[in-house]
């Protein structure tokens, strides 16, 4: 193993974090407000409207249901709207999100939901606004379970990203792709996984740990 | 304070309706305690629930302190929610704050400055006596702690009226009647009005000088605590009188006497004295008694022997001041 292939694999590294964690951050700048417009709009959300929740499940469904690689041609020309290009990490990020928003949104939406009913009547009691109801109770007694879910979408992002190598993105997964896959080098190919393995493993242990401190419903006096 | 005018909630389930609350009509009065009595199912928690209209009335008007909160707008209506405290049988506290922060939730709906809530807040935790565990999370706390912090937190705003939907049916009867005590000095004290809903008569002798009998959505009787104890007018109420709970009603084929135990001196040898000076020799069919604060309440169930002895102990509980009345055999009824 030479060098410039370690070098190269640290590079991959470096893109493959800032591609997935950029990617994760707007997925959730999108995925927050989706969810919460899925819960308050359900039937016992505190805004119910029918119509609006089924419109917004439906287009979700709809992008959830299109294969990544697909929607990641398909989108191209959006793509490069957007970025000004098609290739590399930066490019790869647009489908990512695109991809990722969805998803995160029902994992928002299924965080909340575990929020208890009478929680929420008693902050409506006490006179709480629906902003109010939102900010300090549904995302706040929500935050143990939306940040399982970060760690869930983190890991699946990077499964995704490592996917767009095949298409000209960057990162670990391009790495994989151009020497393991088109230069059988097999040896460069196994490392890039077992690094991707590594980080997931990694993130996931980390992250629920995290999450676990965080859980004040969990007795530790 | 508050005033129901013909309140009728009515849910719709699937093509079904139900009607929760028909047409019910109740004044409660500034600084008073008012129970709101009636087995599970009866309408209580959905009436209450209109008083601060967390349920939306199919019919009738909520007037509290003289406005109509039905006409109110949406600003408004969270306005008056500020002046009307509530809690829960769930205690319904926000799980991921400690005790001090859930206190200032409502302060924060107000915009009150941090330094001046958490003040306030401490002032709150001493009056319900958990001063201590100000930084504790609801998960280490114990129910009765629970309802505390609960009910410190709906005083916060200086509400002028607490709403309390079977505050106490998830504790312990030793840990109910601290809380109950503490609801007490709240009303004495800040002279806040209260509304208690319950199942169980026992909370309703503890704490309130009038209740409402609920069944099946209507108000059947209404009275002082006193009145529906001795003399229940309605089904309902001499069933929760009986027992205090649906389940135990004495199912007694034989005639009986009642004796009713309203608050006279335990000390006083009263059911001993009966058979001393009477003579009879009598079959107790049933009886709950508790002694709160060196009073007894209560009743005792016998059997109602023969006229004769019968005229005997009538006798001797109207010299005494005893309360009490013959009922007829229940299957007979
Ligand atoms: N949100 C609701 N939707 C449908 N039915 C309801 C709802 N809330 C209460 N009910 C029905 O109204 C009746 C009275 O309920 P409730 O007011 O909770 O009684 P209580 O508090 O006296 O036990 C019950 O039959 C209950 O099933
Ligand atoms: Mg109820």
């Amino acid at each position: 193993m030479n060098e410039q292939i370690i070098g190269l694999i640290w590079q991959g590294i470096a893109e493959t974090f800032y591609m997935v964690t950029v990617s994760t951050v707007f997925a959730y700048l999108i995925g927050i407000p989706l969810g919460v417009i899925l819960n308050i709009t359900g039937t016992n959300g505190i805004r119910p409207a029918r119509a609006l929740n089924l419109a917004v499940g439906f287009i979700i469904n709809v992008i959830r249901s299109v294969p990544f690689l697909i929607l990641l041609v398909a989108i191209l020309p959006f793509t490069r709207l957007i970025a000004g290009t098609t290739i590399g990490s930066t490019a790869t990020i647009v489908p990512l999100v695109v991809a990722a928003a969805p998803f995160v949104a029902r994992m928002v939406e299924s965080s909340l939901k575990e929020v208890d009913a009478g929680v929420i009547e008693a902050a409506k009691a006490m006179g709480s606004s629906d902003w109010q109801i939102i900010w300090k109770v549904l995302l706040a007694e929500a935050r143990p379970s939306l940040a399982v879910g970060g760690v869930i979408a983190f890991t699946t992002i990077l499964g995704y990203s490592a996917m767009a190598g095949f298409v000209g993105g960057g990162g670990l997964g391009a790495i994989a792709v151009n020497y393991g896959y088109y230069r059988y080098k097999t040896d460069v190919m196994l490392i890039t996984v077992a690094v991707l393995v590594i980080i997931v493993q990694v993130f996931q242990e980390a992250g629920i740990y995290i999450v676990n401190r965080l859980d004040k419903r969990i007795n530790k006096s | 304070m508050i005033r129901l005018e013909n309140i009728t909630k009515t849910f719709k389930v699937k093509g079904n309706e139900i009607t929760a609350v028909k047409d019910v009509s109740l004044h409660i009065k500034k600084g008073e305690i008012f129970g709101i009595i009636g087995f599970s199912g009866a309408g209580k928690s959905t009436l209450v629930r209109c008083m601060n209209l967390l349920e939306l009335p199919t019919a009738g008007s909520v007037f509290f302190d003289g406005h109509d909160l039905v006409k109110a707008g949406s600003k408004e209506l969270r306005d008056y929610r500020k002046k009307i405290g509530m809690i829960f049988q769930q205690f319904n506290l926000l799980e991921q704050r400690t005790v001090i922060a859930n206190v200032c939730y409502p302060l924060e709906l107000i915009g009150l400055r941090k330094k001046e809530a958490v003040s306030r807040a401490r002032e709150l935790l001493r009056i319900v006596d958990l001063s201590d565990k100000e930084l504790s999370y609801p998960s280490q706390l114990s129910g009765g702690q629970k309802q505390r912090v609960a009910i410190a937190r709906a005083l916060a705003t200086n509400p002028e009226v607490l709403l309390c939907d079977e505050a106490t049916s998830a504790l312990d009867p030793l840990t109910t009647r601290g809380v109950l005590s503490l609801i007490e000095k709240i009303n004495k004290e800040l002279g806040v009005t209260i509304v208690v809903i319950t199942h169980e008569m026992k909370v309703v002798e503890q704490i309130c000088s009038r209740v409402a009998v609920m069944n099946k959505g209507v108000v059947e009787e209404t009275g002082t605590v006193k009145d529906i104890f001795l003399n229940p007018k309605s089904d309902t109420g001499r069933k929760l009188v009986l027992s205090g709970d649906d389940k135990s009603v004495p199912q007694s084929d034989k005639e009986t006497i009642r004796i009713v135990f309203d608050g006279i001196s335990s000390y006083e040898p009263v059911f001993a004295n009966l058979i001393l000076e009477t003579g009879v020799k009598l079959n107790i069919m049933g009886a709950n008694t508790e002694d709160i604060g060196g009073s007894a309440y209560g009743q005792i169930l016998i059997e109602r022997p023969d006229e004769a002895s019968t005229e005997l102990i009538r006798k001797y509980l109207n010299k005494a001041g005893v309360g009490f009345e013959e009922l007829p055999a229940l299957g007979k009824k």
